[in-house]
């Protein structure tokens, strides 16, 4: 621990201040648009809007070392990617009245083929695993920068239009006879979703974002009434999941992304199983009475 | 002559893609603060006819109008009580999060104002849920949870009231004492009823509308009612039978 502590703050060693700082602002934007995920039920679609970020990974790094457009950072392409696929996952699921799990199944693909084939195509040695499963090593400083700024869209965007979303995700119908544009919320929110996303790529990796996303608000839905309490609760559980699994990670020499998700999934798991036990004893109380 | 009815559907024809018709040409007209009640078999078509009056469905021909304009363009003056929310049970929401959401359209961005709240809880009072207001709508029992619906229809101020089957799920207690709330809220406004048991006609119902691929209005008085036996199958409340227009009442071919 004291280790840990003295080479975050070595001057020398940047990247792991770098990686803390990431995970300590990205779990604002994730605790809250976490929660609206879970609560909408629409993991599966904010799964599919993360893996398609690949394909901007890959492109920007192509367009950049073969087109040589020099300010082309791979997080640039990760936010068009993951808007692109957010608009178009969002328009299927709205207008297609069947078969949407199989567009969305294939459009996940699809964008994860693109990136694999840009990378490929991309002279020098890019390993698609840092991108798949995070690589702390990765973050600069420019990211933090970028990092920061999508961070502050998504929770500036998120509690300007709270009530709305809060209608919108609980009674999408009675919204709509409201005169709410339900459709352009649920493609704001799948917008935002993405760029969340986007935030901690480069720390976990697109294939365990996801987890990241959704566990702190599963774990903080057992004990939450309402939906802003879900949020609060879910940004103190990924921050405590992030800075934890960096730490953990750093001092075990563990990759950070899975050490990570599985410090989230066990409180989850911890938690549910608490739960189920609760719940049991509190019946058998009340069978005994 | 009367005023201009609150509802009507003029000439309406509707089917579900290359379905069978479920209207074909009806007319319907209902007056301010009327009490209407909407009876028929399952698959008769309250279900569509309701959607038609929010402007959920469009008809393939005629106009159905809401305070003399297109359906969809008079939702704001509807509160509307589904059967069921389509809501999540899981979702962290209190009741009195549930009713705020009648007047969700009336801001863009920001939170609701401290009016919402109030009317919001003038509302939850209204339908004598106050003291639960801080409960999750998850925790209430089935009854409570369309009484919590009906609050929220009450909060977005309307002038007209849609009500999907109200009593569906609700014990005969709590079914009299929804009665007295409409019967109050009728004063003020129009209101509507979908049932598909006949229990809502009683006295306070002055209207009934048997929908049966078809559109025929009755008044409520004790008389014998050979259709609704015949649509039925069985003895059911009686209502009279004769059509509003018409002095010698109606036949159903």
């Amino acid at each position: 621990m004291g280790e840990f502590i003295r080479t975050v703050l070595d001057p020398e060693i940047p990247f792991l201040r770098y990686a803390l700082i990431a995970g300590t602002l990205a779990s604002v934007s994730f605790g809250m648009i976490g929660t609206y995920v879970v609560a909408r039920r629409i993991s599966y679609i904010a799964g599919a809007i993360s893996h398609c970020v690949l394909g901007g990974i890959g492109a920007s790094l192509y367009f950049r070392h073969v087109i040589g457009i020099e300010w082309l950072h791979p997080l640039h392409g990760a936010v068009v990617a993951a808007l692109t696929a957010a608009v178009i996952i969002g328009l299927v699921s709205l207008r297609a009245e069947q078969r949407e799990d199989t567009v969305i199944g294939a459009l996940w693909a699809t964008g994860m083929a693109v990136g694999l084939l840009f990378i490929a195509k991309t002279p020098g040695y890019v390993d698609p695993m840092s991108y798949l499963f995070g690589n702390i090593l990765m973050i600069s400083r420019t990211d933090l920068w970028i990092i920061a700024g999508l961070d502050v869209v998504v929770v500036v965007l998120a509690i300007l239009f709270y009530d709305r979303f809060l209608a919108v995700c609980f009674d999408e119908e009675f919204a709509r006879l409201r005169g709410i544009h339900v459709e352009f919320y649920f493609l704001l929110l799948l917008c935002l979703t993405a760029l969340t996303v986007v935030l901690l790529v480069t720390v976990v990796g697109i294939v365990m974002v996801i987890a990241l996303l959704t566990l702190p608000a599963a774990v903080a839905s057992h004990f939450s009434r309402r939906l802003w309490q879900m949020m609060g609760l879910s940004i103190l559980l990924c921050f405590v999941f992030t800075i934890g699994g960096i730490g953990f990670s750093y001092t075990h020499d563990l990759p950070s992304g899975a050490t990570i998700i599985l410090l989230s999934a066990s409180v989850y798991l911890l938690t549910a199983v608490g739960q189920g036990l609760w719940r049991r004893r509190a019946q058998r109380r009340m069978a005994l009475r | 002559m009367s005023p201009s009815p609150v509802l009507s559907l003029s000439n309406v024809s509707f089917s579900y893609g290359t379905a069978a018709p479920v209207f074909d040409g009806v007319d319907l007209a209902i007056q301010d603060r009327e009490f209407v009640s909407v009876v028929g078999p399952n698959g008769g078509g309250k279900t569509t006819l309701l959607k038609l009056l929010l402007g959920l469905l469009r008809p393939d021909a005629g106009e159905v109008r809401v305070f003399g304009v297109p359906a969809p363009d008079a939702r704001r003056r509807v509160g509307y009580m589904p059967q069921y929310a389509h809501y999540d049970p899981k979702f962290p929401v209190t009741v009195r999060d549930v009713v705020l959401m009648g007047r969700v359209e009336r801001h863009a961005v920001g939170f609701y104002s401290r009016q919402d709240r109030r009317a919001a809880d003038e509302a939850l009072a209204q339908v004598g849920l106050a003291d639960l207001a801080e409960r999750l709508f998850e925790a209430l029992s089935g009854g409570q949870r369309q009484r919590v619906l009906l609050a929220r229809a009450l909060a977005t101020e309307p002038d007209l009231l849609l009500l999907d089957e109200p009593t569906a799920n609700v014990d005969a207690a709590v079914e009299s004492k929804l009665f007295e709330i409409l019967k109050e809220l009728n004063t003020r406004m129009t209101i509507l009823i979908v049932s598909h048991d006949l229990g809502f006609v009683s006295e306070i119902v002055q209207s009934v509308v048997c929908v049966h691929n078809d559109l025929v209005v009755h008044p409520t008085s004790a008389l014998t009612g050979d259709l609704i036996r015949d649509m039925y199958g069985g003895d059911v409340r009686m209502v009279r039978h004769d059509h509003r227009c018409s002095e010698e009442g109606h036949s159903h071919g």
